[in-house]
């Protein structure tokens, strides 16, 4: 513990009083009753006093003193390893303090995003976010994850679920473990939604970043539906994402398909500014977002033995799909332009 | 009861403390341990027979004297101290078979014990977060400890098919790690400069020497049968734990991975095989549920304490050490403060 900082008061009263053997600390201890220790200084123990002068600097201290104690205090944290780390490889510490700091003015300021819906998000427990997916490069899930982070009365944490190339790109798969994703698979998706997490998925996956612009805001095929099932084994509810102005960000209108296989991606894009302006043209565009949470599915009432039964797992799939596309289009209709 | 354990592994230092640690119970009569070499820590009472698990010899060990419970502690993880790979492989799955063929023979014996490893599960970019017993590798195993210990398994699955009668425990540890414990792992942390591979951080899970030996010696004084994975809760990302051991990291870039490792191995510093090399990559977590639940033990040490301790142990010297770290930050806020007040 480092020492208690002294801090001069002014006037009179600053000057210490000398306190008589028999006096006892005037303050509160934390179980509310009167502490045992011994007055030190002003009526007051050691311990109590110290705490008292942290409370009267912390209230003194102008705003940009408490941010670069808060950063200083971040960075001891991190030189010394001494963060928690859930078993997932989530860290709360770097992604709070950087990573959704550092997107935030995207979010705020460029594509203006305007989250609704979100008292659907259960303020506790266990919940599964399903969401359309586009943009050629996956900022819509971080975006999501923000504006639950941001917006939710209870600043729930989205713990998304990626492809497994995520997992083996250098560089990216420690930001997404760090960020709170895990692999997209039943066990992880299980374990996360059973120990009360909110979950996310994408099913559309690279089939939806990567698709080209003139099939923008159709939905492809929803995987095989295995976040349903999953969603059924842990018996949580399953909350339908819509979310509008992540497809122009980046409009895709060629793909360089022998240049992706030689590289192991999916796709190549090719927009109408890259490769053509360079990096130039790595700048997505300016639209405006809307993200709408639709109405909680409940799947608790099938009972486990549900997702068992492929012809309901598909109907729910389906119906999840269904209310998303429905979303997107009246979103799509009521939104005035792209990019206001 | 009447009780003869033989543990297989004996000098070495696991093997060495579980001996000496089962010396101190009265409910077993005699300790036989078997190695190649004789053991150089105290192993307690245990009688010490230099004998090559490869060699049929062990199973006159085992019937003459009516042995119960055989401990199977000597499969080992990297390929140099058993002089090559070919050697390594031997020792372990030839090893293994010739013990179980002399178990299956033995009408006395009651109880099998293996040190198993999480090695089993691999460690690749498709893995879940935490491993349950159940569930499989999802990458290949090109050769190594993993591949050698899923052999073992095998034949010790086998063993107990052919043996219902005979209460077979696999034991799956986690890496080990601990003030005195010498793996490794142990020594890459040693290191005054870590290298990690370039864009990843993976996460580990460890387990603490005592708990381990603790572990063991509850399967051997108790009943349980079935796998178990043994491991300390939580986890830790490699950076993070040599944050904490209070050194810093040097990034290697993935294709220049191997040459390093086979640099540290040339200079003796860090003897790793490819296996690990992997975990350097991907990471693995493992699901201690069901030794918690049903094997009701909950390891003292948690991951990050385990490590703490190893660390404090060892008493490595922490180039960035925390007290001043924490220092250095408390006299930039007094300043500050100072210069407050001196102005207000």
């Amino acid at each position: 513990m480092p020492e208690a900082r002294v801090i001069p008061l002014d006037g009179a009263a600053s000057t210490p009083r000398r306190s008589r053997r028999a006096e006892r600390c005037a303050a509160l201890a934390a179980d509310g009753e009167r502490c045992r220790g011994r007055a030190v200084t002003d009526g007051l123990c050691g311990d109590h006093l110290a705490e008292q002068e942290r409370a009267q600097a912390a209230a003194a201290a102008p705003d940009w003193e408490r941010k670069l104690a808060g950063a200083m205090a971040f960075l001891r944290r991190r030189l010394t390893g001494d963060y928690p780390i859930d078993d997932f490889g989530f860290d709360p510490d770097l992604t709070e303090h950087v990573m959704l700091a550092a997107v935030r003015p995207l979010y705020e300021r460029y594509f203006r995003i305007e989250a609704r819906g979100l008292e659907n998000i259960p303020e506790t427990g266990g919940a599964l976010v399903v969401a359309n997916h586009s943009g050629t490069i996956p900022i819509d899930s971080l975006m999501t994850q923000l504006a639950i982070y941001d917006h939710h009365p209870a600043k729930r944490h989205l713990r998304m679920l990626g492809a497994d190339l995520v997992f083996r790109s250098p560089l990216i798969a420690p930001m997404a473990r760090k960020g709170g994703a895990t692999l997209a698979c039943n066990e992880d998706a299980e374990r996360l939604m059973t120990s009360g997490e909110l979950a996310g998925v994408w099913p559309e996956g690279f089939k939806g970043i990567g698709k080209p612009f003139s099939e923008r805001y159709k939905l492809q095929r929803f995987g095989r539906g295995g976040f349903v099932s999953a969603a059924l084994r842990a018996g949580v509810p399953i909350i339908p994402c819509s979310i509008v102005g992540a497809e122009e960000i980046y409009p895709i209108v060629g793909n360089v398909k022998p240049l992706a296989r030689l590289l192991g991606f999916p796709y190549v894009p090719v927009t109408p500014f890259f490769p053509l302006l360079g990096p130039l043209g790595l700048l997505p565009l300016p639209s405006k977002w809307i993200i709408e949470f639709g109405e909680p599915i409940p799947t608790d009432e099938l009972g486990p033995g549900a997702a068992e039964d492929p012809m309901l797992v598909f109907n729910l799939t389906d119906q999840v799909r269904e209310v998303i596309q429905q979303t997107l289009y009246k979103l799509l209709l009521a939104r005035r332009s792209v990019f206001f | 009861m009447s009780r003869v354990v033989l543990i297989t592994g004996v000098s070495r230092y696991l093997g060495g403390r579980l001996a000496s640690m089962l010396s101190a119970d009265d409910s077993i009569e005699r300790l036989i341990g078997v190695d190649v070499v004789p053991p150089r820590q105290d192993v307690g009472r245990t009688e010490f027979v230099r004998a090559d698990i490869r060699n049929p010899i062990i199973a006159k060990v085992i019937a003459s004297a009516k042995v119960d419970t055989v401990v199977h502690m000597s499969v080992i993880a990297t390929p140099f101290g058993a002089g090559g790979r070919t050697a390594m492989k031997e020792i372990n799955v030839i090893g293994t078979m010739q013990l179980l063929a002399a178990c299956q023979k033995a009408p006395s014996l009651e109880k099998l014990v293996v040190r198993s490893t999480t090695a089993v599960y691999g460690s690749s970019s498709r893995d879940p977060a935490l491993f349950t017993e159940g569930m499989e590798p999802r990458s290949q195993f090109r050769s190594g400890y993993g591949k050698d210990s899923t052999e073992v398994e095998g034949y010790v699955r086998g063993l107990g098919r052919r043996r219902p009668d005979v209460d077979v425990t696999l034991l799956r540890f986690a890496n080990f790690i601990g003030p005195r414990i010498d793996t490794p792992l142990t020594r890459y942390f040693s290191l005054p400069v870590v290298p990690q591979v370039f864009g990843f951080d993976p996460r580990v899970q460890f387990i603490h020497e005592d708990d381990g030996i603790e572990v063991l010696r509850r399967a051997v004084v108790e009943r349980h049968r079935g796998t178990f994975n043994v491991a300390g809760s939580g986890v830790l990302l490699l950076s993070q734990a040599i944050r904490r051991a209070g050194r810093t990291s040097v990034p290697v870039p993935s294709p220049a991975v191997s040459l390093v490792g086979s640099l540290f191995r040339r200079a003796g510093l860090v003897d790793f095989s490819p296996e690990q090399m992997d975990l350097l990559h991907f990471g693995r977590g493992i699901d201690t549920t069901r030794l918690q639940q049903d094997f009701g033990y909950v390891p003292a040490y948690t991951t990050l304490e385990a490590f703490d301790d190893f660390v404090a142990g060892r008493e490595l010297k922490r180039y960035l050490d925390p007290e001043r770290i924490a220092g250095v930050e408390q006299q930039v806020l007094t300043r500050i403060e100072r210069r407050r007040t001196v102005h207000a």
